[in-house]
């Protein structure tokens, strides 16, 4: 009982205070009626989810556009598509435990995950700095998975220094010419929608001349390039804008404002970057596979030094699940994210880059294939190695990627000293 | 123990340095990998040609007798720049091998061979669930007259599809871990009953997996004496961990060097995002990570020619420990430090860090050399 006031007393609302099980650790301790939603949503899952797209999902394969569209219509259809989003929108009307437990039966039934650029990232932005027209016409098609969108905010010369970008947009009647590159955007190759950082003046702070421009990608001027990635993917692209035509009524709230829309939708991402869910997943996995690998006579499981490694990263994972259902808490009691859910960001790709250390770790020898093939759709050849093996070594360096994107670790630490330390 | 280069040292590292500066940037190297085998044999002559295939080979079979020094001298400057011809394979595993178990006859009919790039060899060894236990053998090779007939899997075998001949290990007596009971052969790689799979690894080289299926080797053919090969694949491969260590090191260093120059150039906020004190740190832990591990890995190479079976394997274990975190600290850190540029197959870094994390899991990674070394306290 004075644990319990102390974790109280320490961490004020008592709602995302939920002691685990001492069996099963990793497990929340849940009311009936969220065991009941819990069970609820796995039957949901393991209804809609296709044991070929689960396995893709689990292993790191590749999975096609379809994949994510047919798994977003069917969330869409319940009801499911988005949690995060107030009711008369469509949300769900959730609470914390709920979204979490939710984000979590979905990682844990291989569920591909719900691509964000959309439901996540422009559909806030246009919620509260959109005009009526814009909401009425984007946030059905995004509920519905109509339209792809893509992110467009990084720049060859504008990565961590994003309020330096250069690609321009001048005003020509009723609409803008953009001209400029962006880089690194995600899954462009699939996105017929892109929401874009330009610039709009070049004078006063180099903040107060940016704006938010929704970029339609099926037009003359726009070109996608890949960019292979050291894992021998291709997810990331140059996109090139050449006189690219964008009516003005595609512009996201005032000209000149669109840095603050960015930053309000960076603080919207964070939770959702932890993973704690697909975290989860990949643990039981590591499990499962650390099981399979003989090691001197036994399984590899049976190793101390293994064993104690997992803990380290799982004991991580808690506390980072612990801080997510605190953020997820506030947020439900209006409190928006504060800098300290830069935290987020950064346990929780440490513990994802963690876990493809001890996966690749435990493959042994069998990380040396690389066959690219064999994580693509329709190859059917015997794998090298146990079938598990292939996609290890390839997700371990694809998944440097995670302390990179989305603000750099570093960016993030920045942050937190500025903004929590006041440096 | 000297902690110097001899004359002969410096000068051998100068003209491997200059090869790679010359002839390997990565753009040539790319071309290499995509090629046939995935090697150059141009580059093979030439290394016959200026005696770096001969340098670990005997005097009396037409080599160097240099030592293992070196020999790390040289892989360290091929470290540099991702050399992927069969040094390892053919030369440090496989001639190796021959030289400490083969017989008069199969030394003279093969080491000048080999030092002249002539003949290629590999070392067929690693099983489909041995991971890091070189005892693990379930290969089996059967009396039968004047023969043996071998039936099992190797696994990862390195350029075993340009190979000439295996060395085969081989379980003729006691159970799958044992010690005892593992014999070596040499195996003509067109015998019939050999079956090969190849494939790229991710670090830019070649391997196999092969199944033997009743191939007869004459029993002329079996390295040194029947079921006592262990000792001898021990001595071979904890050799082959310390050269590892020094392809490492002149990876690591390169690396090192990249990233440096990297964030002297890039700039963002108006500076070059070098002048950010978290980043130099971030350069100083991998460049002091680069010289412990050097540093380990020459006193390592000093050591194994002279030392007893338990201080030779303390000595390559507590190496190996220290290139594993090196590498790893290297790789990823010289990732994050390139951002985004960091991620793209265009870009060098990248490959140092898959071939400095593949080093790691080939004859053993951290966790196994950390429990050796623990054992032989
Ligand atoms: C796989 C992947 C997917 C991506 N997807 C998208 C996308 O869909 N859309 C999009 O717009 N962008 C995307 N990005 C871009 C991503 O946001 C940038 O890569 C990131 O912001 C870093 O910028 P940069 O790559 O230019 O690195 P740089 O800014 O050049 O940084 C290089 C290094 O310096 C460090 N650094 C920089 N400034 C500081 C400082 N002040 N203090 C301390 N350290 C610093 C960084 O942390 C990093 O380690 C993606 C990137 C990757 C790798
Ligand atoms: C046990 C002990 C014995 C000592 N003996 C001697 C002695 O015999 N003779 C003598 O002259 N002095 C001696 N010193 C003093 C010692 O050299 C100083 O403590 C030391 O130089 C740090 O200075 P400071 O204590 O003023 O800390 P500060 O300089 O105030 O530093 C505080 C912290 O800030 C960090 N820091 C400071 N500047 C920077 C920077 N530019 N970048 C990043 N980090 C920075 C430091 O690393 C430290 O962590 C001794 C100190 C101790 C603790």
């Amino acid at each position: 009982m004075w644990l319990q006031c102390v974790l109280v007393a320490v961490w004020g609302s008592p709602d995302y205070l939920r002691l685990f099980k001492e069996s099963e650790v990793m497990d929340l301790i849940l009311t009936p009626e969220e065991e009941k939603f819990r069970d609820e949503v796995r039957a949901f899952v393991a209804e809609n989810i296709t044991e070929d797209i689960r396995k893709k999902t689990m292993t790191g394969f590749r999975l096609d556009k379809v994949d994510h569209e047919s798994w977003q219509k069917k969330l869409y259809e319940k009801g499911w598509m988005a949690p995060g989003w107030p009711v008369e929108y469509g949300g769900t009307g959730w609470s914390p435990m709920q979204k979490h437990i939710f984000e979590e039966e979905c990682a844990a039934g291989g569920a591909p995950p719900v691509i964000a650029f959309g439901v996540t990232m422009v559909a806030p932005v246009i919620m509260a700095f959109g005009s009526d027209e814009q909401k009425e016409y984007y946030l059905p098609r995004i509920l519905k998975s109509e339209d792809w969108w893509c992110q467009g905010y990084s720049e060859p010369g504008s990565g961590s220094d994003l309020a330096s970008l250069r690609t321009k947009a001048v005003l020509n009647g009723d609409h803008y010419i953009v001209n400029g590159q962006k880089t690194w955007t995600s899954l462009a190759q699939h996105a017929n929608l892109m929401f874009c950082l330009v610039r709009t003046s070049d004078e006063g702070k180099r903040q107060e001349g940016i704006s938010f421009l929704l970029v339609d990608m099926n037009q003359p001027g726009v070109t996608v390039q890949p960019i292979k990635t050291i894992d021998g993917s291709t997810e990331v692209n140059n996109v090139f804008l050449e006189d690219v035509k964008v009516p003005v009524d595609n512009r996201v709230g005032e000209e000149n404002k669109g840095w603050t829309y960015a930053k309000y939708l960076l603080g919207h991402e964070r939770t959702s970057i932890a993973a704690v869910g697909r975290s989860k997943a990949q643990i039981k996995r590591l499990k499962t596979i650390a099981s399979a690998e003989e090691h001197n006579g036994t399984a590899l499981i049976n190793d101390q030094a293994f064993r104690e490694k997992i803990a380290d990263i799982e004991i991580d994972l808690l506390a980072l699940e612990s801080l997510v259902l605190r953020v997820l808490s506030d947020e439900s009691a209006g409190k928006g994210p504060g800098p300290e859910a830069s935290f987020l960001k950064i346990k929780g790709t440490e513990v994802q880059q963690g876990i493809t250390e001890l996966l690749i770790e435990a493959i042994g020898n069998y990380a040396h294939p690389f066959i690219p093939e064999s994580m693509d759709k329709g190859w059917n050849e015997e794998p090298i190695g146990p079938e598990y093996a292939s996609s290890i070594a390839p997700h371990y360096f694809n998944w440097r990627k995670a302390s990179i994107y989305g603000g750099s670790n570093e960016i993030q630490k920045n942050i937190i000293a500025k903004a929590v330390l006041g440096f | 123990m000297s902690f110097t280069f001899t004359e002969d040292q410096k000068l051998l590292s100068e003209s491997a340095d200059r090869f790679v500066l010359d002839d390997y940037n990565f753009e040539t190297r790319r071309k290499i990998i995509g090629q046939d085998g995935g090697f150059d044999r141009d580059n093979w002559e030439k290394f016959a040609e200026l005696g770096w295939l001969a340098l670990p080979i005997a005097e009396e079979y037409g080599g160097l007798g240099g030592s293992t020094v070196d020999t790390a001298v040289l892989l360290e400057s091929f470290g540099r720049g991702l050399v992927v011809e069969p040094y390892q394979s053919c030369i440090v595993l496989s001639a190796g091998l021959l030289q400490v178990a083969g017989n008069e006859e199969q030394k003279r009919q093969h080491l000048p061979s080999i030092a002249e790039g002539k003949t290629l060899l590999s070392f067929a060894h690693i099983e489909p669930t041995s991971r890091f236990n070189l005892c693990h053998i379930r290969t089996t090779a059967t009396k039968q007259g004047d023969c043996f007939v071998v039936d099992g899997e190797k696994a990862i075998v390195h350029n075993a599809e340009t190979a000439d001949y295996f060395i085969l290990s081989t379980r003729t007596e006691g159970d799958i871990n044992d010690e005892n009971g593992i014999t070596l052969f040499l195996v003509p790689s067109n015998s019939s009953g050999i079956e090969m799979r190849s494939y790229p690894t991710i670090d830019g080289l070649r391997a196999s997996e092969i199944s033997f299926n009743s191939v007869k080797v004459d029993k002329q053919n079996v390295l040194g004496e029947l079921n006592k090969a262990a000792e001898s694949i021990q001595q071979v491969v904890d050799r082959a961990c310390v050269l590892l260590c020094a392809e490492a090191a002149g990876a690591m260093d390169t690396a090192v060097k990249l990233t440096v120059d990297y964030i002297k150039n890039r700039e963002q906020f108006g500076q070059a995002i070098g002048s950010f004190q978290v980043l130099q740190h971030r350069a100083v832990e991998m460049l002091g990570a680069k010289d412990f591990s050097r540093a380990l890995t020459y006193r390592a190479a000093g050591a194994i020619d002279q030392s007893n079976a338990s201080e030779r394997m303390r000595a390559v274990s507590a190496a190996k420990v220290e290139m594993g975190r090196s590498g790893k600290l290297i790789g990823q850190e010289g990732i994050q430090l390139h951002g985004g540029m960091g991620m793209t197959d265009d870009m060098p870094i990248g490959h140092f860090f898959k071939r400095l994390t593949m080093i790691d899991a080939i004859f053993g990674n951290v966790d196994f050399h950390r429990k050796r070394f623990a054992q032989i306290i």
